[in-house]
Formats: structure tokens, C-alpha cells, sequence
């Protein structure tokens, strides 16, 4: 039983039964949402007649929307690309929306004609006509043309803007090869589809355990909801894309630079900041709310330096394998090998160590663990360092599937590991795998039926519900938690 | 460099709109936090609901007091929905739900799928839906200029806006007072410390609970109105880090106090202005962009933000004892 089930909150495991039960009733609520989401798709928008450009391993998209200052849609303006593949041309239609299919990935000249938009609209920013924009196969790049008046620099002294919901700005990796445009959702519930994205979920549901196993442990041993973690996986991302394109470092050794100097900084925050609050008695409300400090400061320190685009850590296009109905590029392949043997190292640590079990014992009851003989500080310094190295991995994979990393890739995806862990159970590391690799699969699954653009959205609402029906999580111990 | 217009523009950011909408905002969260003790980090979610209420409300042609109680209904139902699942459970439940919750408003409000309704992430523009607010104005068109101020009576950035904005906030502090001080206000204080003492003189906690996260959300609710009335509805400038810097006034001024939120927000603003306008004309441009300087400004919050809490959690006007921010 014991190997079974990791959950440093409790000694029993809870029985067999229990947990089938609970793991039911997870799939139930998974199945009730995605029922009542299925109305919602009736009343989405219609696919456009036009055929969209669906970006796959043999096509790159480029895309866009147009709308004229009072938002409607710009209806038949006509773009010119011109690029290695010659000179293309799209239309916008009834949506505003237009795209160009590509087959040679490289960099693209954008042109509007300023002559086929609407009577009085003009550029908002006339010397970004033409633009360039680079495209790699499988991935989508958007060209836009805000139309209004002209900008007087910048958005002004307004308060910090909010990137997209996903960290994918911009381009979409290879095997994310879902559009973010609702137009192409309309696709249709297809058997090709559902495995394409059920393959997508459990990939990016095993990249994201990664991060959230690192929050989970950290909670468990010190119950601090670390709102930080986000910042840790965009460093792991930000250092790779450090390594290989400022250094010019091969990918796999900046990658591993990456690692080290993340769980370095896990190490050097508990001794530098957790430690000392611990010493001084600092609460856990106050700690947390340190953490958002941190995690706000960190991420602007990310933006000041790097700025708030996207960053590409590699930026040849990626070669993809099909299996049956589902592409998979190469890269993500590896990536899901690492992960594995990564999460199999962290557990047989947990399970068959020494420090594991000491560790396991601290979150358990840190006053008992420390009478027989166990440095607390010590463990909690261990599982510092462990979370966020794991993170750092984390970041760096994440990046690589998504094509990119940002400032704010690991802040977007701050909720959905809070999501994942609360689902498992707060504390419990294993649960925090199976419930990340449960939201991997409802985030990409959901955009079946709901817009591609609010399916984080899905994943947050499954936690809402599950702290409804079960607050201990999946594979939580049943105790009183208010 | 120049002094007086440095100075000048900080001094108006003691009075601007934005804020006597954080105020507002960090009264709402002080009634969550600061009275009950609860961890409202989805303060954000509550105005951006407001916001897209009010607006919604008023572009489909409904006049000023039905968009007003559109957008506090709003905030009354996302309270509910909000504290029906989590208000039992430990208080660090109730943070990541409210945070997920906000961030599904913005989510959804940013969706492509709904752009008819909220104008997806480009958001709704202030001209479509500012003009029943300015018509409800008494005063006459023009400009007024009290010494080196000089604003609008009734457009966009104006005086009337100034106006309404700090009596609605005087009135929420007002309110704040007479509630510290009722039977209510007491019950309130009595969970913040020691939720199941009060359980035990035969209160019903969680209904206080929610009545608290209620009207906090509605205090938030009208915030948004006010922080959207001289701009644009935008999702993404009310997201997360909007919420960090409700958070972070009201833990400067001083949580569970009547007037921190209103000195809070003063300051923060303030300081943030000085900052940014001094390094603008000290730092040359090849040095630091003018959006590093921006950034640059947030990453002082941020630390500041860790170093209240962690040195002097009660703020500037707050009681150290009385506020036991760990008590449950």
C-alpha cells in the first residue's frame, strides 16, 4: 500500500476503495463540466467559409484580424505577403479575420493595402506597414495592423498589462498546433481530433507536474502556498533561452546550466529569505503574502531585462513524427522521456531514501521529526532546492513545447498548478501528478466545445468544483480543513 | 530638471481618479481582510465585473442607477458563487479560488467568443458608455483650474469624476466607521481572531462571512465603475497584479483601520509618480526606456510589498495588536 500512494500529509494511505471512489467522482465532475459547456459551442461563432489556416508540421500560418477604431470587423481588406515562398495574398472576411498558409518556413513582408480599408480609417502606427514577421512550420504568427488614430507612445502610465492567457504569444509550437482563434474550432468533434488532443493533454499535463510537484512538496513541508513558483519555471525558460541564444550554448547543456542555477536559486531563497522568516515567526498568511511580493518583483525584474515579448530557445523548426491520427514533434518526445524519468526520480527519492522518507516524515509533523532526530531546516532546504530545480526543468520543457518563453510563461500557468495540486490534494506529491496530468487533459479537451481562448479557463473551474465536492482533492486524506 | 512640474504632477495624483478607485477598492478588501480576515485575492475579478456590468448595462441603453445596481448585483452573485464553495474550508482555500475566479472573468471577458458583448481583449472603449455619467453632472461644459490643476468639468478626466469619486469613497469610510463600531462590526473582528470562539457564543460564522465578502465585493464593484469611467473597460489591466496592488495599499495605509485604504492609495500613487517622473528626467533614454522605467517602478512595489509584510504588517496607521494576521 505504502508504495501506492505518497501523501506526506497523513500517515495511513486512505483505503483502496476510497480512493477509486474519489478518483469516479473526478471523472464525473470532468464529464458534468464538459456537458455543460457543450451549449456553449452552439452558440460560438460560426467557422468562417473561408478555409482558415490550420498550422500542422507541413504548414505555418499567418494570421491576423483587422478592426476598424470602433471594433468592427474590417470586411475584405487585402494583405500581400511576400516571402520565400513568393507573393501571397489574403482577403479578411466577415469576421475581420484573414491568414495565409505557408509551406517554407522564413520571413515574411506583410503589406495592408491601406487602399481596401474602410473610408476614414487609417493605421495607428503607419511605419509598422509593411511588417515583417517570421513563421516556422507548425506554428503561427500573427501580423496585426491596429487601425485608429495615431499612438502618442506607448499605453502611458496605466497599470502593468496582462499578456495573452497562454504562454504561447505569439507563435505555437509544433505540437499546440491548435489555432487560438475560435474560427477554427470548428472542426467538429472528429475521433482524430479527440487523440490528437487527448495526446496534447497528457504531454502538457506531465510538463506541468513537473512544476506543481515542486509547489506541492513545498506546501506539504512547510504549508506555504509558494505564488512565487510561477516566476521559477519562466526562470528555468528565460535561462535556457539565455543559454542558447545570448551565449550560443547547444540546447541540452543550457538547458542543464538552466536546471542547476534554478535549483540554485531554491536553495538560495531558503537561506536568504524562508529561513530568516522562519526564525523570526513570520506566519504563513504574512509568508504568503511575501511570496506575492516575490513573485511580482521577480516577474517585472524579467520584463525590465528581457522585455515582454516572446522568447524562442530554439528557433529551428522542430521535426515531427505521426503516430496514427497524432502528430508529435521529436522534441516533445524527448521532453515527455525526460519528465518521466524525472518524476520517477522524484518518486523513488520520496519512496526508497533516507532523506525521502525524513522528508516525508517533516511534513507529516516537523516537532516529531525533529525530536528523533531530523533536520527540519535541513529537509525543508532539500525540497527548496528540489521544487525549484524541478521547475526550472519544468520551464525549459514548457518552453520548448509551446515554441517559446516569456516573462509571464510561468505566471500563466501559476493557477493551473494551483488547480493541479488542489485537485491531488494540498501536500500530496503523487497527487499533484495525477491531478496536473487531469487538468493537462481537461485544458485541452475542453477546447472540443468552448473557445480555444478560454480553455484555462475550464481548468479553474474544475477546481472551483472540486473544492465544492471534495476540498481534501483526489488523493487527499479526509480531514476537517476549515 | 524640473522641479515644479515633477512635484505638480505628483500633487495630482493625491486627488486623480485612479486613486480614489484603489481607495475604494481597499476599503472593499479591508471589509474582507481587514474586519473578517478573509483572503480576498480576486479584489481585481470584483471591479473588472463591475466594470463590464456598469458598461454593458449603460451601452445597451439602460440608465445610470440601473448600470450601477447591474454592477452590484454582479458582484453580489460572483460573492456568492465565490464563498458558497470555500468559506467553510482554511483561509488559503478561499485565496487561490478568489484568485482563479478573477482570473476566469478576465479570461472569458478577453475571450474572442464574446466580443459582441465585451469587446474581447481590446476591451470596451470609455466613449460608448461615459456619457450618461457625464450628462448626470450639474455643472456647465468647460474647464476648471484650482491653482496649477487644470482638468475638464464633465469630460473623460474630470473634475465631476473627482468629485463623485472621493464622496463615494468618504461614504465607504464613513460606512467602514459606523460598521467597526456596531454589534455587527464586532461579531466580524471576533472570527478574524478566533473564528470558532464566536462559533461557540452560537453565531453563525459562515453567513457573517458571507455578508462580509458581499459587501466588500460590492464596495470593489463600484471601484471598477469609478477606475473605468476616465479610460477604457480592459481585461487585461485588471488582472492579477491589479489585485497585488489593492493588496499592497491597503497594507501600507494599515488594514482594519478606517482611513489606511484612503492614505494608502495616496501614497502609493504618489511615491509610484515621483519615482517614474524623476527617473524619466534624471536616467537618458539609452539608458533605461521609458517602459523599463515603468517596470522598474512595479519591481519597487513588489519589493516593498514583501517588505511591509514581513516588518511592519499593520502599516502606517494600524494597530499591531489588534491585527493578528495569523490568527486562523
Amino acid at each position: 500500500m505504502r508504495s501506492a500512494v505518497l501523501d506526506p500529509g497523513g500517515t495511513t494511505t486512505p483505503p483502496l476503495a476510497r480512493r477509486i471512489a474519489a478518483l469516479l467522482l473526478l471523472a464525473l465532475t470532468s464529464v458534468t463540466l464538459l456537458l455543460v459547456a457543450t451549449p456553449a459551442r452552439a452558440q460560438g461563432p460560426v467557422a468562417s467559409a473561408t478555409a482558415a489556416c490550420v498550422a500542422d508540421a507541413a504548414t505555418g500560418c499567418i494570421v491576423g484580424t483587422l478592426r476598424t477604431e470602433a471594433g468592427e470587423p474590417v470586411v475584405g481588406a487585402v494583405l500581400n505577403v511576400v516571402g520565400p515562398q513568393g507573393e501571397l495574398t489574403a482577403t479578411s472576411d466577415a469576421t475581420g479575420r484573414w491568414s495565409v498558409a505557408v509551406t517554407e518556413p522564413g520571413e515574411y513582408e506583410v503589406t495592408l493595402d491601406v487602399a481596401t480599408i474602410p473610408a476614414g480609417e487609417a493605421l495607428r502606427d503607419p511605419a509598422n506597414n509593411p511588417r515583417t514577421v517570421a513563421v516556422g512550420l507548425g506554428a503561427s504568427a500573427a501580423a496585426l495592423f491596429p487601425l485608429g488614430a495615431p499612438a502618442a507612445g506607448g499605453g502611458g502610465g496605466d497599470t502593468g498589462d496582462e499578456p495573452s492567457d497562454s504562454p504561447t504569444t505569439g507563435t505555437d509550437g509544433g505540437a499546440a498546433a491548435v489555432p487560438t482563434t475560435p474560427g477554427s474550432t470548428g472542426s467538429g468533434v472528429t475521433a482524430a481530433r479527440v487523440a490528437q488532443l487527448t495526446v496534447n493533454g497528457l504531454v502538457f499535463g506531465t510538463l506541468l507536474a513537473l512544476a506543481s510537484v515542486g509547489l506541492s512538496l513545498i506546501y506539504g513541508t512547510t504549508g506555504l502556498s509558494n505564488f512565487a513558483h510561477g516566476e521559477q519555471v519562466s526562470l528555468g525558460g528565460i535561462l535556457a533561452y539565455v543559454g542558447t541564444q545570448l551565449v550560443g550554448l547547444p540546447l541540452i547543456p543550457s538547458a542543464i546550466i538552466a536546471v542547476a542555477l534554478g535549483a540554485a536559486t531554491g536553495w538560495l531563497q531558503d537561506a536568504g529569505l524562508w529561513k530568516p522568516l522562519r526564525r523570526r515567526g513570520v506566519g504563513m498568511i504574512q509568508q504568503m503574502i511575501v511570496t506575492i511580493g516575490l513573485s511580482m518583483a521577480i516577474s517585472y525584474v524579467f520584463q525590465f531585462f528581457f522585455g515582454a515579448g516572446p522568447l524562442r530557445i530554439v528557433t529551428d523548426t522542430p521535426t515531427s513524427v505521426s503516430i496514427g491520427p497524432v502528430r508529435i514533434t521529436t522534441t516533445t518526445l524527448w521532453s515527455l522521456a525526460i519528465a518521466a524519468i524525472v518524476l520517477g526520480g522524484v518518486a523513488y527519492f520520496l519512496l526508497g531514501t533516507r532523506a525521502g522518507r525524513a522528508t516525508r516524515a517533516v511534513a507529516d509533523n516537523p516537532a516529531l521529526a525533529a525530536a528523533s532526530g531530523i533536520s527540519v531546516n535541513g529537509m525543508i532546504r532539500i525540497v527548496w532546492t528540489l521544487g525549484a530545480g524541478l521547475a526550472a526543468l519544468g520551464g525549459v520543457l514548457i518552453g520548448l513545447y509551446f515554441g517559446a518563453t516569456s516573462w509571464y510563461s510561468g505566471g500563466a500557468l501559476l493557477l493551473l498548478m494551483f488547480a493541479a495540486v488542489t485537485l491531488g490534494g494540498l501536500g500530496a506529491a503523487f497527487g499533484a501528478l495525477a491531478g496536473s496530468i487531469v487538468i493537462g487533459l481537461v485544458v485541452e479537451l475542453s477546447s472540443l466545445w468552448i473557445p480555444t481562448d478560454m480553455r484555462y479557463a475550464s481548468a479553474l473551474v474544475i477546481l472551483i468544483l472540486v473544492l465544492l465536492v471534495r476540498p481534501q482533492g483526489i488523493l487527499g486524506r479526509a480531514t476537517r480543513v476549515g | 530638471m524640473d522641479w515644479t512640474r515633477i512635484l505638480t504632477n505628483v500633487a495630482g495624483e493625491f486627488f486623480a481618479p485612479t486613486t480614489a478607485a484603489y481607495a475604494l477598492a481597499a476599503v472593499g478588501l479591508n471589509i474582507h481582510f481587514g474586519l473578517t480576515g478573509l483572503l480576498n485575492m480576486g479584489q481585481a475579478g470584483f471591479m473588472l465585473l463591475g466594470a463590464y456590468g456598469f458598461a454593458i448595462a449603460t451601452i445597451a441603453g439602460w440608465p445610470l442607477w440601473a448600470a450601477v445596481l447591474i454592477a452590484i448585483a454582479a458582484a453580489t452573485i460572483f460573492a456568492l458563487i465565490l464563498g458558497i464553495p470555500t468559506l467553510k474550508l482554511r483561509g488559503d482555500y478561499l485565496a487561490i479560488v478568489t484568485i482563479a475566479a478573477a482570473e476566469i472573468v478576465r479570461l472569458v471577458g478577453r475571450s474572442t467568443a464574446l466580443t459582441e458583448l465585451t469587446g474581447a481583449s481590446s476591451g470596451l472603449r470609455g466613449n460608448q458608455y461615459k456619457d450618461t455619467f457625464q450628462d448626470a453632472s450639474p455643472f456647465d461644459d468647460g474647464t476648471w483650474a484650482l491653482g496649477p490643476f487644470e482638468y475638464a468639468v464633465n469630460a473623460s478626466n474630470s473634475w465631476w469624476i473627482r468629485i463623485v469619486g472621493w464622496v463615494v469613497v468618504g461614504l465607504a469610510c464613513w460606512l467602514v466607521w459606523l460598521l467597526i463600531r456596531s454589534p455587527w462590526g464586532r461579531v466580524l473582528k471576533g472570527i478574524r481572531e478566533d473564528e470558532d470562539a464566536v462559533r461557540s457564543l452560537g453565531k453563525n460564522v459562515y453567513s457573517y462571512k458571507m455578508q462580509a465578502l458581499v459587501l466588500g465585493g460590492v464596495i470593489g464593484s463600484l471601484a471598477g465603475i469609478l477606475y473605468v469611467l476616465p479610460r477604457a473597460v480592459q481585461p487585461d489591466s485588471m488582472g492579477r497584479s491589479m489585485t497585488f496592488f489593492i493588496w499592497t495599499i491597503l497594507l501600507l495605509g494599515g488594514a482594519a483601520t478606517v482611513f489606511g485604504p484612503v492614505l494608502g492609495s495616496i501614497i502609493f500613487w504618489a511615491v509610484l509618480a515621483l519615482v517614474k517622473l524623476t527617473l524619466r528626467d534624471v536616467v537618458p533614454t539609452t539608458f533605461l526606456r521609458s517602459e523599463q522605467i515603468e517596470q522598474f517602478g512595479w519591481i519597487i512595489v513588489g519589493v516593498a510589498l514583501m517588505l511591509l509584510i514581513i516588518f511592519r504588517p499593520q502599516g502606517i496607521l494600524g494597530d499591531k495588536k489588534e491585527l493578528a494576521i495569523n490568527a486562523h
